[in-house]
């Protein structure tokens, strides 16, 4: 069970906020391809990976980090801070 | 160090007066504040800043952080705000202390290249011709080379 949080564009593209994921699977990269399978918004979304940041567990992390024991992944876009 | 992530406005003058004040044996106190302005092609209406609530305070804390290890800062102060922000408006700043000027100037630019893509906001622009995030320039990810 895991809490999938979307950001800025990657939210309007979904269509929600936050979901939960019953078996999200091994890495990050096994989520991203069972959201994309899921829905056309959700494809688009994760066309292209090179414009997603993601983050677990509240820390930036990479598209194939391991997700054994996360509670929370979140996909967004190249922040704009400052 | 002090961080806040808010959406209420701040008073640029009280804060950098207050900050300067708790100091003890620093020499220098540098200041960065960044105001929403307008730049692009259509006026303008309404900057939202969106931030991730979890991680929002955790990562601007690393930075700082970061640069309290690389710099012999006295004191780091970052407020950054979030929400429906109009033109000429604050939208965030950083406060640094050192003994020396050179390490107060150096970790304050260290903090705004660092918060610019490493700290969880993103900026929409609501203009008179539509909305569009603001995207990401790789002139700041470069930024973060030279550090």
């Amino acid at each position: 069970m895991m809490d999938v949080l979307y950001f800025a564009w990657v939210r309007e593209r979904i269509g929600l906020p936050k979901e939960r994921i019953e078996a999200p699977g091994a890495t990050v990269m096994d989520l991203v391809k069972q959201l994309r399978a899921r829905e056309e918004r959700y494809e688009a979304a994760f066309a292209d990976l090179s414009a997603l940041r993601v983050a677990v567990d509240q820390e930036l992390s990479d598209f194939d980090a391991p997700l054994a024991g996360a509670r929370e992944v979140a996909f967004f876009p190249p922040m704009t801070g400052g | 160090m002090d961080i806040r992530v808010q959406e209420a406005p701040f008073h640029l003058g009280a804060e950098t007066d207050g900050f300067a004040r708790k100091q003890s044996g620093m020499g220098a106190v540098v200041t960065f504040t960044g105001i929403v302005r307008d730049l692009g092609e259509s006026r303008l209406d309404v900057m939202e800043i969106e931030h991730y609530p979890g991680m929002t305070q955790k990562a601007l804390e690393d930075i700082a952080e970061e640069a309290s290890n690389r710099w012999a800062t006295g004191d780091i102060l970052i407020i950054h705000r979030y929400g429906r922000l109009r033109p000429d408006e604050m939208i965030m700043m950083v406060a640094t202390s050192a003994r020396h000027r050179s390490d107060a100037f150096q970790a304050a630019e260290f903090l705004m290249d660092f918060l610019k893509s490493r700290a969880p906001f993103w900026k929409k622009e609501i203009t008179d011709d539509g909305a569009e995030w603001v995207a990401a320039r790789d002139a700041d990810e470069d930024a973060l080379t030279r550090w």
